[in-house]
């Protein structure tokens, strides 16, 4: 390595009409990132290992003692699992830019600091909604290895149930996104995401049996509970119009004030 | 072509970069010099758009960076070769960066080569590379997009003697065919051999600018080191010239040109063994007019 070489660097055809970087190669590159390094690829073989010996453990706990289990169940089972690591790989999208200092080049390959964040986001959605369909198959294969334990099956999976699964895990994924946007540290993130996640919905109820004024405004600031009615696809009045202004509240200010926050930041 | 105008960026009460200005040439290297926390690196990343300035300008070929479509094709930007992640192969870097950039994975083999990393080398994680091959690297991501235009903080860190050459020669050949170098240093020997341009830096401040030759003249009057066979013989004819020699070490040192010395000795029948400038070198003026700055506060 020390010995000096011929120093002439290899050239390359002139650039000669200036293309601005596309936005499909930014997306491409985001992707490429999320499993890339070691830290990364475990989290994602991670997820996968997870969701499968949950998934293995409640077909033969359930299929020896013959509960009652759906398709649908399963998902849900592995739902609870996705729902815990989709955000921290949400917030490691955003916060690795940050500890290890590699938005330096990003940002100096592609100034344009918004687009390099949509590309985060949607590399997000795509990993969140890869992981929800895989998590479905598993559940079918266990619905089926369940189907041979107890000797009876339900094959039961609405629909409005697998859509609203589907928007629930990308919601919640986007929170942890949101608020890796606001804080750019992974462990302060992966903190903010949990106390919102279990700490805030119990002060919710706190609140709400504390005082009537409150229990009348909880459910337009309770993102938890308003996201849950989107995984039983079942709506109260103001179900929709209390999921969009508690996700307003809760993912829609982090993720602005975050934006702007490395829209002006400096990065060193 | 680099061009700064006015420069100046302030944290709070702070002022990092004061009004700072000046131009980097096509087919030159310029090398931008000044102690730590002298505000280098502070400039060079508001000339990438990482650090939005208080004040001023920063223009790259005309263009504001933020302006530059695909800036890697035409700016090669190496700020610090530690902020890579170290969970990545070096391999996995450049094919990011070339991805980036959009251009053909065999360029990522081309750089590899030209920085002198073994394909094992490339393989690993930048964990355990050490400062200098990560240098190696940061200065081959900053070539990928074969750019007109370097910008380098501090590259030779963590180079060993050789690889220090190696870059010397790299950055040379790169001026040559009309490329743009601003290499930055806190360590005045590793730019005084490169650079044909020179802008020292104090508090944010310059202090100087400009070719070797003009600096060294702006040093201080002219002064020889000169050591000769018979010492005292030369001493007493630089004396009777109206020279002021005095002794240091085994020769003399005397307030006059080199040419003069040899004259002299020439005339008086006396061997030289040793002849140099003996003036303030680069060093002396870098540190004293850095120290300058230091003692007044503001200039």
């Amino acid at each position: 390595m020390s010995a000096p070489v011929p120093a002439a660097v290899p050239t390359l055809p002139a650039v000669t009409h200036a293309t601005p970087v596309p936005f499909s190669r930014t997306l491409k590159v985001e992707l490429r990132k999320s499993w890339d390094s070691r830290a990364a690829f475990w989290l994602l073989v991670a997820i996968g290992l997870l969701v499968i010996a949950v998934e293995l453990i409640a077909t033969l706990v359930s299929g020896l003692q013959d509960q009652d289990m759906a398709w649908g169940d399963f998902a849900g089972i592995a739902g609870f699992v996705t729902s815990v690591l989709l955000p921290v790989l949400g917030i490691m999208l955003v916060t690795t830019e940050w500890s290890q200092r590699t938005a330096m080049t990003t940002f100096a390959l592609e100034p344009r600091r918004p687009r390099v964040i949509l590309a985060k986001a949607l590399v997000g959605v795509t990993l969140t909604v890869v992981t929800v369909i895989g998590a479905m198959v598993i559940g079918l294969v266990c619905n089926a290895l369940y189907a041979g334990l107890a000797g009876h099956s339900d094959w039961h999976l609405g629909l409005g149930d697998m859509v609203g699964f589907l928007i629930y895990q990308v919601l919640e994924m986007l929170a942890g996104f949101a608020f890796a946007c606001l804080v750019l540290n992974t462990a302060a993130a992966i903190v903010i995401f949990f106390a919102f996640t279990y700490v805030i919905p119990g002060l919710i109820a706190l609140g709400s049996s504390a005082m009537d004024w409150f229990d009348k405004l909880a459910p337009w600031i309770d993102f938890q509970s308003a996201v849950g009615n989107l995984a039983s696809w079942d709506f109260p009045d103001n179900g929709v119009a209390q999921l969009i202004v508690s996700g307003l509240i809760w993912l829609g200010l982090p993720l602005f004030f975050g934006l702007r926050r490395i829209l002006r930041a400096e990065v060193k | 072509m680099i061009k700064v105008e006015g420069l100046t960026r302030v944290y709070g009460s702070y002022t990092a970069v004061d009004d700072v200005s000046f131009e980097c040439l096509p087919g030159k290297v310029t090398g931008f010099l000044g102690p730590n926390g002298a505000g280098k690196s502070t400039t060079m990343r508001i000339m990438v758009g990482l650090t939005p300035p208080s004040k001023g300008s920063v223009t790259i070929g005309g263009q504001r960076y933020s302006q530059i479509p695909n800036p890697g094709r035409h700016v090669g930007v190496l700020l610090d070769a530690s902020a890579q992640h170290d969970g990545r192969t070096g391999r996995e870097v450049l094919t990011l960066g070339a991805m980036a950039m959009g251009l053909p994975s065999k360029r990522v083999d081309e750089m590899l080569a030209l920085v002198s990393l073994t394909p094992s080398e490339a393989k690993r994680r930048i964990k355990n590379y050490s400062l200098g091959m990560k240098q190696r690297l940061g200065i081959a991501h900053a070539l990928l997009g074969d750019p007109q235009v370097l910008i380098l903080d501090e590259p030779a860190n963590g180079l060993d003697p050789a690889g220090i050459r190696w870059m010397r020669g790299l950055l040379k050949a790169y001026a040559d065919r009309g490329g743009t170098v601003l290499l930055s240093s806190h360590l005045l020997h590793e730019v005084e051999q490169i650079a044909d341009e020179m802008i020292l830096i104090g508090r944010g401040r310059i202090v100087a600018q400009g070719d070797r030759r003009t600096l060294l003249a702006s040093a201080g009057p002219a002064q020889a080191l000169v050591t000769a066979t018979d010492n005292d013989t030369l001493a007493k004819a630089l004396t009777a010239k109206g020279f002021h020699p005095q002794p240091a070490g085994e020769g003399i040192r005397v307030d006059c040109a080199p040419v003069d010395v040899g004259r002299t000795a020439l005339e008086a029948g006396v061997v030289l063994t040793d002849l140099r400038t003996g003036g303030a070198g680069l060093e002396d003026l870098f540190l004293q007019l850095t120290a300058d700055t230091q003692r007044e506060g503001t200039l």
